[in-house]
């Protein structure tokens, strides 16, 4: 596979005085210098509001904005581009999601809704809901980080409101059976929502293939600008939504009356965007597209063993999360040390990787830890990357065991 | 030496792994929680201080990182026997040593091991987390 590193600025910084070996993209994605370029060129020669001005700058910055939504809906397969709301990321996906839709799927309406979940969801996929009055129940999560289908079905036959699922799971790893679960749910009459904030950079995603209602991911972790992010959501759950912010571009005719709404997906993006995010995003996702994605796949996959090896190998070290289909995600804790002191030594090394409970605190208790630490891999990391990571577990293992 | 085998002294370690004082007091006269949610520590300071303000017994409870660890043990072996207002101004001080402030480091003793920790802006919380929580008791 071509070496990407060239391509990421960042990577030649130090950290701490070393070498930055950044295994922390699962938090989030180093920029790919086209995309600092795009981002910049947008601001240096093609910045103006959008929808708005008559001249050709603004009508410029609408072209880019909208070419930005098709390199969307052509990164997930999505055959309308009218079915893709830009939004401040996945986390403001699922709340949109929460507001808007939830209370439609509620049945019978009179009763609060119950999302069912699963425990290894991210608090945006738990607390959106809960904050929208549903009950929120969880799918269980094996020992080895996998879930219970049988569970799940039994729990979907009780006719949940909403199935809420995470695509890859961010402290595990995990790819979840999507397709399965969309079938299984349907089955049902369960409409499914698609946490593909973890996915997106790691696996191609096709939602026709998945057959899920709502998509939601992150341009910050697919190598683009934070503060932009997509949600796909089937045309018909679109048409039938109410929009939860109101403002500017969402509107169609507004009287102190009454008003009427913008088509969708406009009626859901109310105000001045992140215009030159959505650029940036557009310009990463076109930039994975463009990658040998199997040799990409193929590489992570590499790594991911290899550092799962390795690590193993440190005593007193357990793997967390070991399910049979995996992204390049390797989380662990160590005996005797605390996943926080492991980090800060690791940081001493120029190590970035991720401690505490990855915003997974119910998945944490249930697989009976407090904390863990965590290293994801990115298309640019590479085997010096993981000998650094494992060198450095072997010394604090010294200090602390 | 790194910045992080600085924080790690071995000082720190070793109440990391055999903590002073980490018990309960039967009947505390003072006590509070701490909780840093970063990290998930959790800490409980227990205090028994006299009529005449001196402390008589403190101890700690919880889990947490070394840094939280050793620093809530060795407080406690810092404070048993002085009193309310010295607990205040080590308070002080430990704190001005943390956060890169001209302290005098003289009274602070074997607490100035934690001055590596400041490097850390991300971990001072997990140093002061037990100091913070026997200020709280004391005011209570």
């Amino acid at each position: 596979m071509k070496d990407l590193r060239a391509e990421f600025p960042i990577l030649a910084t130090l950290s701490r005085g070393k070498p930055l070996v950044y295994l922390d993209s699962a938090a989030t994605a180093q920029k790919p210098q086209v995309v600092i370029d795009a981002i910049s060129d947008f601001y240096s020669h093609g910045n103006a509001n959008i929808h708005r001005g008559v001249y050709q700058l603004s009508e410029r910055a609408t072209l880019a904005w909208d070419a930005a939504r098709e390199q969307v809906a052509r990164f997930i397969g999505a055959p309308d581009v009218n079915e893709v709301v830009f939004v401040r990321g996945t986390t403001e996906a699922m709340n949109l999601v929460a507001h808007s839709f939830l209370p439609r799927a509620a049945r019978p309406a009179s009763r609060a809704p119950v999302v069912l979940v699963t425990e290894m969801e991210h608090h945006a996929n738990i607390v959106p809901w809960q904050l929208a009055g549903a009950t929120t129940i969880a799918i269980p999560v094996t020992d080895a980080g996998e879930l219970d289908l049988d569970a799940a079905e039994r729990m979907l036959a009780e006719g949940p409101s909403l199935l809420a699922v995470v695509h890859v799971s961010n402290t595990l790893g995990t790819i979840n059976p999507i397709a399965q679960l969309c079938r299984m749910a349907h089955a049902h009459g369960v409409p499914v929502v698609v946490d593909g904030a973890q996915a997106a950079p790691h696996i191609p995603v096709n939602i026709a293939e998945l057959g899920c209602d709502f998509y939601a991911f992150s341009s910050h972790k697919t190598f683009g600008p934070t503060g932009i992010g997509a949600l796909w959501a089937k045309r018909e759950h679109l048409e039938a939504m109410t929009p939860y912010q109101g403002g500017g571009d969402m509107i169609d005719l507004v009287t102190f009356e009454r008003t009427t709404f913008a088509e969708v997906p406009r009626r859901f993006e109310a105000g001045t965007p992140h215009i030159a995010g959505a650029v940036g995003f557009g310009v990463a996702l076109k930039w994975i597209m463009a990658l040998d994605r199997p040799a990409v796949e193929a590489h992570e996959m590499q790594l991911m063993r290899t550092a799962s090896e390795q690590l193993s190998a440190v005593p007193g070290l357990r793997l967390v999360g070991t399910a049979a289909q995996k992204a390049a995600v390797v989380a662990f804790t160590l005996d005797g040390a605390h996943p926080h002191d492991v980090a800060s030594m690791l940081d001493g090394e120029g190590v970035c990787v991720r401690a505490g409970h990855h915003c997974t605190q119910p998945l944490h208790k249930r697989l009976g830890l407090s904390a863990s630490v965590r290293a994801s891999f990115a298309p640019f990391n590479n085997h010096g990357d993981v000998e650094a990571l494992v060198k450095g577990m072997h010394k604090v293992r010294k200090v602390f065991a | 030496m790194s910045a992080t085998d600085d924080m790690y002294q071995s000082v720190i370690i070793d109440h990391d792994r055999s903590p002073r004082n980490f018990r309960h007091i039967d009947a505390p006269s003072h006590h509070a929680e701490g909780h840093n949610p970063l990290c998930g520590d959790n800490v409980q300071v227990e205090l028994l201080v006299d009529v005449d303000g001196k402390i008589r017994d403190i101890a700690f409870q919880g889990s947490g990182c070394a840094i939280s660890r050793a620093s809530a043990s060795m407080m406690t072996a810092t404070l048993k026997g002085k009193t309310t207002a010295e607990a205040q101004e080590l308070f002080d001080g430990f704190h001005a040593l943390l956060t890169g402030k001209q302290v005098d480091t003289l009274p602070l003793g074997k607490l100035v091991v934690f001055k590596g920790v400041g490097e850390f802006p991300m971990r001072v919380k997990c140093a002061t987390l037990a100091w913070h929580a026997m200020r709280e008791a004391l005011g209570r």
